[in-house]
């Protein structure tokens, strides 16, 4: 059964028809084409599709498209602004070889976002437990970490 | 994933209703969902209804109620707000060592207490340090509400006492008397995103000014079908005098009436091994937390 919902996507509002078993995954990539967010395991243990809901990081394929009625929705296609600049946490992951195969990069750099949002400095004790449920089969993790803790110093630059 | 209805009742009278409206047995409530929405999608089963709880706007809260002392744990408070609450980060240190250690960041900014209650896997853990804190809950079915303790609560894997179409509305633990603290160690290969291979926890109470313990829960998960009170381990403490000889003697005794077993995620024997070390580290660190709220 189709349920009416209203939403806010990268800053822009929406209305859309979605079937009640649609994830949140099935509809960002299947029906309004934003592909950057990834399906990896499908049952909420990896990451991949790290989708950030209300300021919350949450795992965008165990969570129904009907429960965004009403929310905020930002997915790595939102960061960058409009003139396709970067934003700061991707750039510091560019910059910081904390991409190799770049399949987990939009859900680590969704992880980050939510942590970087809440706590301005965090400590590499912060960055790893926010960064728990997110696996990443290339880097090894250390080149990820170096990534955030280096976007504190790009945040501060910016700000 | 199969097909279904999504509904979104504003109350728990209206849930319920809804529950019944139907009587194909094809309802299901969900919370949070991470668990719900796997196993329809795993096809363990294809409601055609959902009834979901996250647009009821109460038994969302941690509070403290003014009359009892009693702490109340909302059945649709997250992981992640149990993990953040300074409440229980300061005053119930046992919750806050299981709740941090639940799936991700992800996973607790969606799963419920109540949600993982309600499941009864052998290894969900979270219920282990309310156990101990003597908690029970208050559901609400058709009949109007009933609490259960919280360690009967649980029948077999996946079974609990709830009633068809009862709904657990909160949990409630009982204001502990002074000089308590507890301690719960998940034990795992790593260190995020595991389920335990076996869990401990332990609450002490001592007598002021002494290190005489007056009452003790000791609960173990992972080491039965359901969560466990090691009773001769908590017996051999009562009344005498806390120290690290002594926890070692209850963890052997914990570790002998454990019903653990060989299974994929870690032999008898190891179990067996870590609930005897654990329960005297935990134990060591509870009285820890008890000499720290004096000072």
């Amino acid at each position: 059964m189709p349920t009416k919902i209203n939403f806010t996507l990268n800053g822009e509002k929406f209305q859309k028809d979605v079937e009640d078993n649609w994830t949140l995954l099935y509809l960002l990539r299947e029906k309004m084409g934003l592909i950057g967010t990834k399906e990896g395991c499908g049952s909420g243990e990896c990451g991949a599709c790290t989708v950030v809901v209300d300021g919350k990081a949450v795992n965008a394929c165990i969570y129904l498209s009907p429960e965004i009625n009403n929310r905020e929705v930002i997915t790595i296609e939102g960061l960058s602004n409009k003139n396709g600049d970067l934003n700061y946490i991707q750039q510091s992951f560019i910059d910081n070889g904390g991409i190799q195969c770049g399949f987990c990069t939009p859900g680590m750099i969704m992880s980050s976002k939510a942590l970087l949002d809440e706590i301005n400095d965090p400590t590499v004790e912060n960055i790893k437990h926010a960064l728990s449920g997110n696996i990443c089969r290339c880097t090894g993790y250390s080149q990820i970490i170096d990534s955030v803790i280096a976007a504190k110093t790009y945040k501060k630059q910016n700000q | 994933m199969s097909q279904f209805s999504y509904l979104t009742p504003k109350t728990i009278e209206e849930a319920i209703s809804m529950y019944f409206e139907k009587s194909d047995k094809k309802s299901i409530y969900m919370a949070g969902g991470t668990d719900v929405l796997l196993k329809i999608k795993e096809g363990k089963f294809s409601p055609n209804r959902i009834i979901s709880l996250k647009h009821v706007m109460e038994h969302n809260t941690i509070k403290i109620d003014p009359e009892t002392g009693n702490l109340i744990i909302g059945a649709f408070v997250t992981h992640r707000e149990l993990e953040t609450s300074n409440l229980i980060r300061q005053k119930y240190k046992i919750i806050h060592d299981a709740a941090k250690n639940i799936g991700s960041i992800q996973i607790r900014n969606v799963a419920t207490v109540g949600g993982n209650l309600v499941n009864a896997v052998p290894s969900a853990d979270s219920a282990i340090p309310l156990i101990t804190l003597d908690s029970f809950v208050r559901v609400m079915g058709r009949q109007g509400q009933r609490n259960i303790d919280l360690i009967d609560f649980f029948v077999a894997p996946g079974r609990t006492l709830l009633k068809s179409g009862e709904i657990l509305l909160d949990i409630i633990i009982p204001k502990p008397p002074s000089f308590t603290a507890g301690a719960y160690k998940k034990f795992t290969r790593r260190a995020a995103m595991e389920l335990p291979i076996v869990g401990i926890g332990i609450t002490v109470s001592l007598e002021r000014n002494s290190n005489i313990c007056n009452k003790v829960r000791i609960c173990l998960g992972v080491a039965g079908p359901t969560p466990m009170r090691a009773l001769n381990a908590e017996n051999f403490l009562i009344g005498k005098v806390i120290t690290e000889a002594l926890l070692n003697e209850a963890g052997c005794l914990a570790s002998s009436e454990s019903k653990v077993r060989d299974s994929i995620r870690g032999k008898l024997w190891h179990r067996k091994e870590l609930i005897k070390v654990f329960v005297k580290r935990m134990g060591m660190l509870a009285i820890e937390r008890i000499k720290l709220q004096k000072s």
